[in-house]
């Protein structure tokens, strides 16, 4: 096959690879910190892809700017979100709060459903159809932009959780919740900012994705797929994970499409997801479980 | 989980059986029977969720996996070999059960409990989705058709009557495997095994292997599910028969009723199957049935683990001390 096909498939892969990272780092980051897995998670990020193209809709605000709104909505609504809700139900069983998120997933889904309406929309920008070279290959500017804007908010998340009192909090809980409440640290308060960051991260990649994809109410069942695919491969818990999965899992679509069809092309995801949960259930960077 | 099923069990079974035969004929309406097959269909493979989730505890998010393994086994075995559509039935148990049998294996020798087994079982669904989805030979995107055929020996019927005496035949055959399940040795393990898993191992119960057979049965029943399905709609397509809603429905029909219990499905899936209705002939709103379902969902894990039974269950003890 023509090298500048597969380097194409590659660019192409990386590029929205850099986007599941940011879906997968926020993901990631609830259960190592809560032990939770968020089924609602790719609902979250449909909402907030309505929410951005609302914004550029009704508003004409441009979607990269959306950023300054989505991230703080999506910040102060998964806080509350914790605190008022999962947070009370979240006692007990890991599968209990499966459920829950699954219930909201509906919830929220069917919502959309009843208010949006089930059509597929898809917004233009100005830069829309700028064209890039990209070694041998040309890419659309918005692409490149996400996935430079992708990286740069997954080092900056990386930073907060390393260098900050906060992060330090966070770090301190996903390793020993009892310790860390006798050395003075407020866990349940950690346990609702850890969700809103969770969630922030998904405010980020709507304005990211927007541009470039498309979105209806069902959106989020690629992505959930996609994102628990991404951490699972990279390790529960791993933001280096997050990064190496999201691009793995982004190269995996991109070479399945080109080889196997586009619909057979999908099956990739699935398998790795399923593979590795039963060869190499830490991931790649994981601990132990 | 407190259980006075064998006490009051007969005259409840046979009453609800009679309840049930009664029913069509005096809601002759098309649309009445119509809803009686929806519900009994819901409330089939709401228990064959509640098989493998209520009484084994090994909660899946991708049941339609044997779902859709037997609708497309049926279907494939009438259209390209001329196959009698009753024997899709017993094909489709067959079909079920294999693919049960083998993601049981897989994910519980990989030791997945919990979670980590909900969401394999749904990248299972999806693989073989998207297999159906690309391969000529299964219709591919376009999904099957059965031609239509009018005939009791054809598996179609010309009053919706005839199919609603199948599925409460086969709800029956459920209904009695999970009573069998509540007085059995076999379903003691399992219940063991769902309130603790490390605990059932040192009573000496095989828990990897009790764990698989309840994968087959489950399966199987809901493969035949899926060959009901195909035969009362006459078609079928992978987005329908592995979707993630209607591994979603027979979920949420087995918790919101009530979870490892025997009527719990039934209860869920007559409510379902109403609430859907009802929506859809008062409003005009899509999705509104599935958003009062959702927030059911959420209300009943917090508040009544147990499911609606529950209500019922304190309302007959109740009934119960006043007589005394």
């Amino acid at each position: 096959m023509d090298l500048t096909i597969l380097g194409a498939a590659a660019i192409n892969g990386l590029l929205i690879g850099g986007i599941y990272t940011l879906v997968a780092s926020g993901l990631t980051l609830i259960y190592g910190v809560l032990h939770i897995i968020n089924f609602a998670h790719g609902s979250m990020l449909m909402l907030a892809m309505f929410g951005v193209y609302y914004l550029l809709v009704k508003l004409g605000i441009d979607p990269y700017l959306s950023l300054l709104i989505m991230v703080p909505v999506m910040y102060f609504f998964g806080f509350w979100l914790y605190k008022l809700l999962i947070g009370r139900l979240a006692q007990g069983k890991d599968e209990n709060i499966l459920l829950i998120t699954l219930g909201l997933s509906i919830l929220i889904e069917n919502l959309a459903l009843m208010f949006f309406k089930g059509d597929t929309r898809t917004i233009s920008v100005s830069y829309s159809d700028v064209m890039v070279e990209v070694g041998p290959t040309l890419v659309s500017l918005p692409k490149i932009i996400s996935f430079g804007a992708a990286m740069v908010l997954c080092a900056l998340l990386g930073l907060f959780i390393q260098r900050t009192d906060t992060g330090r909090a966070i770090r301190a809980v996903a390793k020993e919740r009892v310790g860390a409440r006798l050395v003075g640290i407020n866990v349940d308060r950690i346990f609702a900012i850890s969700y809103g960051i969770g969630l922030a991260t998904l405010g980020a990649a709507a304005c990211l994705l927007m541009p470039i994809f498309y979105v209806s109410p069902t959106t989020g069942h690629i992505f959930v797929m996609v994102a628990f695919t991404v951490v699972v491969l990279g390790g529960m818990g791993s933001f280096l994970g997050a990064v190496v999965g999201g691009l793995i899992v982004g190269l995996t679509e991109s070479f399945g499409g080109l080889f196997l069809g586009e619909s057979l092309g999908q099956i990739g995801i699935s398998l790795i997801f399923i593979l590795i949960l039963l060869f190499r259930p830490s991931g790649l960077f994981g601990a132990k479980r | 989980m407190t259980d006075n099923s064998r006490s009051i069990g007969w005259p409840l079974h046979l009453s609800l059986l009679a309840l049930a035969v009664l029913f069509p004929f005096v809601f002759s309406s098309s649309f009445m029977v119509n809803f009686g097959v929806l519900a009994l269909f819901y409330a089939f493979i709401g228990q064959s969720w509640n098989i493998a989730g209520g009484f084994a505890g090994q909660l899946s998010f991708g049941h339609v996996v044997f779902f859709g393994a037997g609708a497309y086994a049926s279907t494939i075995l009438q259209l390209r070999f001329g196959m009698n559509p009753w024997l899709g039935l017993p094909a489709s148990a067959i079909a079920g059960a294999i693919v049960g049998g083998i993601i049981g294996f897989l994910s519980f020798r990989a030791g997945l409990k919990g979670s980590y087994f909900a969401l394999i079982t749904l990248a299972f669904a999806e693989v073989l989705r998207i297999l159906v989805n690309s391969v000529e030979f299964t219709g591919g995107g376009l999904g099957l058709l059965i031609p239509a055929k009018i005939g009791a020996n054809n598996f179609q019927f010309s009053e919706r009557i005839g199919f609603y005496f199948v599925i409460l035949s086969l709800t029956v055959v459920s209904v009695a495997i999970a009573v069998w399940l509540k007085h059995s040795r076999f379903g003691a393990q399992l219940a063991a095994i769902r309130e603790n898993e490390d605990a059932a191992m040192a009573l000496g119960i095989n828990v990897f292997n009790e764990k698989v057979k309840v994968m087959v049965l489950s399966g199987a029943l809901c493969g035949m599910g899926g060959s009901f399905f195909a035969q009362y709609f006459l078609y079928i397509d992978p987005t329908i028969v592995f979707g993630v809603d209607k591994s979603v429905e027979m979920l949420l029909v087995s918790m919101i009723g009530g979870a490892g219990t025997v009527y719990g499905p039934l209860i869920g899936a007559v409510l379902l199957a109403g609430v859907s209705d009802v929506t859809r002939v008062l409003t005009n709103v899509q999705g509104l049935s599935l958003v009062l379902y959702g927030t059911l969902l959420v209300i009943i894990i917090a508040f009544l683990p147990n499911g609606l039974i529950d209500l019922f269950k304190r309302l007959g003890q109740r009934i119960k001390q006043r007589g005394q």
